[in-house]
């Protein structure tokens, strides 16, 4: 091979290509893949719809909370529900997710209540659970920070000498494809290889990072990525729950029997904008939304329960209707969340006793009480 | 005059330097297309072209090594950082790199590279999106370091950064971005490391550089009501500092009270009242007094205002230099 004839040509927007592992297509027929078979009973695919008809419905009521002023900002998650319960409900309780700022759906499948996501974005703390309790780590904001903490983590599970057992678990990673083009990413990246760490890489391709396209970022498709640094990589339709949920067991599957990393692409779009101080319109076309809205990742699991009988209208009304509910107890929720008292600041910022902190937090409160004894 | 906008008024400044110098280059993530998160770089890569204003891969260690990079070959990055928490990638290439070349190479090689970061709280954001790191930058030599406060020190204050022959990290208070105000767009450029006394006054002098600035002229204004009267002096500049304007200041008040968001300990107040300490031992009334964000990780925005230097917590400091 000459380098010529190895060189990539500067990245366009496809449609996925011939790679991409879907099992179900957007006008929602079931296919096969050879290296992907999926069993799934009728109650688990009403199951998976559910999950996705209510994650939205969550997003959207954290969308419109921020317009009211509810909340200061939130990261929206719309078109890539598929990606997140796919490679969310893939996981087990001995798993480890480390997820970015964005991952509201893999959140819910790990039993963190939708309040407690929102509490960041109000502005009332830092994060909102215990991250041992859920096997769900703390959102990150800094992009790519987690990828390395994630490996970290899973050289963990590798000393602990669990691989191959029952209670072997593995090691995820989230992240955007903005996000690959970071040291720290890469850096993962190497050292998982090296280490042939339990840990899936789960990259969501939603195409963009804030105003860049993927093209910024890439010159090959970014799954391919993965062979360079000496493990397998795999694209997967993100908009499609199912073949989400196959690739990623898996992977996850490869990792806790001591078979090393993957990296998953899951190619999807981030159909609203990057957060809600975003504005779409100056950076990209209405008709490539439109488009993607074709393969919207609810939709196709709709038209497939419909058409094979697995459910009625009454089940897809239920299912509306949890969704509603759910997001109005998060509006109440949400409208009741107390601002944090201004002293809870010098709380947990160091684990033992630390002279500084009680030096400032009492002059502080003394400070607040001078206000307190002013005469109306 | 043209009345401009913080943000606009670099933003011009911006266009100015590119028209001048062909070199000028301006680098980051999202400044193309979208204009920056703050639109400071709005119109730039429409009316420059991509070559010279690049939306980079989302890495801040690669867009400030490239533009060290550039400069070898003779350009002059300016180059973006989206929001102050996010610098610390690209820490290991400023500190190690970008401070130390010119004085490795014993002067053969200069790197006029301009570091761009929004800085400050105040805006009700979520984490990293309010810090103040302006100390770690002051504390490494080699570096020029400058916090713009107003839209005319903007325009000018980055032209001339831009101009420089050293690396210059240039702090822009966002919360001000939209602040307007009158801009001379001919006037002469003035020092670009001159302190400037923004309010005089008589009893206290007051110390403060970025967005504190306008706080500390609100506090002004408050306490001249109560009668007291204190001399705002807006730093502008870090590094170099200008001393001999701040020590003028604090020989004639006798009480100095230094204000900045970032943690007071360790923070940049320290250098500034440990040298007022030095050169005006026998003027002081009172020792220097810091007022600024607490020994904590930025909180919570719903409490952010509790951590920020406020006009009261500004006064409370100016009535315990007269109490003591
Ligand atoms: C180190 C760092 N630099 C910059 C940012 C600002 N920022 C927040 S999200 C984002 C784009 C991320 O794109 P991607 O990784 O594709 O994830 P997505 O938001 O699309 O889910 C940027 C640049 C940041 N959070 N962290
Ligand atoms: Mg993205």
């Amino acid at each position: 091979m000459t380098i010529d004839s190895m060189r990539a040509a500067p990245h366009q927007g496809d449609d996925g290509g011939p790679g991409l592992v879907q099992l179900l297509t957007p006008e929602g027929e079931r296919v096969e893949h050879p290296d992907y078979p999926l069993d799934v009973t009728a109650d688990e695919l009403r199951g998976l719809y559910r999950d996705l008809v209510v994650v939205r419905g969550i997003d959207r009521e954290a969308v419109s909370l921020t317009r009211q002023g509810e909340l200061g900002l939130w990261a929206s998650l719309l078109g890539q529900e598929a990606a997140q319960i796919g490679s969310g409900r893939a996981l087990t309780g001995t798993d480890m997710v480390f997820p970015t700022y964005r991952e509201h759906g893999v959140a819910y499948c790990r039993g963190v209540e939708p309040i407690k996501l929102l509490g960041m974005f109000r502005g009332v703390n830092h994060s909102g659970w215990n991250p041992a309790e859920h096997g769900f780590h703390l959102y990150t904001i800094v992009i790519g920070s987690q990828t390395l903490h994630a490996t970290g983590y899973a050289m963990g599970i590798q000393r602990d000498g669990v691989l191959g057992t029952p209670n072997a678990g593995a090691a995820i990673a989230y992240f955007g494809d903005g996000a690959t083009s970071q040291g720290d990413v890469n850096e993962a990246f190497v050292f998982a290889s090296v280490a042939h760490a339990p840990i899936v890489f789960f990259c969501q391709n939603n195409q963009w990072a804030i105003s860049e396209p993927l093209e910024r970022q890439s010159r090959i498709p970014l799954y391919r990525r993965a062979q360079g640094f000496g493990f397998p990589g795999v694209r997967v339709d993100g908009n499609d729950v199912l073949a989400c949920l196959a690739v990623t067991r898996a992977a996850l599957e490869n990792a806790r029997t001591g078979q090393g990393p993957t990296l998953v692409e899951a190619y999807t779009y981030r159909m609203g904008a990057h957060t809600t101080t975003d504005d779409p319109t100056r950076y990209r076309l209405k008709s490539d939304e439109e488009a993607w809205k074709l393969k919207d990742p609810i939709e196709r699991v709709r038209a497939y329960l419909a058409r094979e009988g697995l459910a009625s209208e009454t089940f897809f009304r239920s299912v509306d209707d949890e969704a509603k509910a759910v997001a109005a107890d998060l509006r109440k929720e949400c409208r009741a969340l107390p601002d944090p008292p201004p002293g809870a600041m010098f709380e947990h910022v160091y684990a033992a006793p630390h002279p500084l902190m009680t030096e400032e937090q009492e002059a502080f409160a003394a400070y607040l009480d001078t206000f307190e004894e002013v005469p109306a | 005059m043209t009345t401009l906008t913080l943000g606009r008024a670099l933003n011009e400044g911006m266009r100015r330097a590119m028209e001048e110098d062909p070199k000028v280059l301006v680098m980051g993530e999202d400044v193309g297309r979208l204009g920056g998160v703050f639109r400071v770089t709005d119109g730039l890569q429409k009316d420059f072209g991509e070559e010279r204003v690049i939306d980079t891969p989302l890495a801040e260690s690669g867009i400030v090594g490239t533009a060290i990079g550039l400069a070898l070959r003779g350009y002059r990055p300016v180059v973006e950082i989206q929001f102050d928490g996010f610098v610390f990638p690209a820490t290991d290439q400023i500190v190690t790199q970008l401070a130390k070349m010119h004085m490795r190479s014993l002067g053969t090689v200069g790197l006029p590279v301009v570091v761009r970061i929004p800085c400050g709280g105040g805006i009700g954001a979520v984490e990293h999106h309010s810090e103040s790191p302006e100390a770690y930058f002051a504390h490494t030599a080699g570096l020029r370091v400058v916090a713009c406060s107003n839209a005319a020190d903007a325009y000018t204050m980055i032209r001339q950064a831009i101009a420089s022959p050293d690396p210059v990290i240039f702090f822009e208070p966002k919360r001000r971005y939209w602040d307007k105000a009158d801009v001379d767009l001919d006037a002469p450029l003035p020092d670009p490391h001159a302190a400037k006394v923004v309010q005089p006054g008589t009893d206290v002098t007051v110390l403060a550089y970025g967005p504190s600035v306008k706080t500390c002229l609100e506090a002004a204004s408050a306490a001249a009501e109560e009668g007291r009267s204190l001399e705002v002096v807006d730093l502008r500049s870090l590094n170099p500092l200008d001393i001999d304007a701040i020590t003028a200041s604090v020989r004639r008040t006798g009480r100095c009270v230094v204000v900045h968001e970032a943690p007071v300990f360790g923070g940049f107040g320290a250098e500034l009242a440990a040298r007022i300490t030095e050169r005006c031992f026998y003027s002081l009334e009172a020792p220097v007094l810091r007022v600024g964000g607490y020994s904590t990780p930025y909180p919570p925005s719903r409490i952010e205002d509790h951590y920020l230097p406020d006009l009261d917590r500004i006064l409370d400091a100016v009535d315990r230099t007269f109490g003591w």
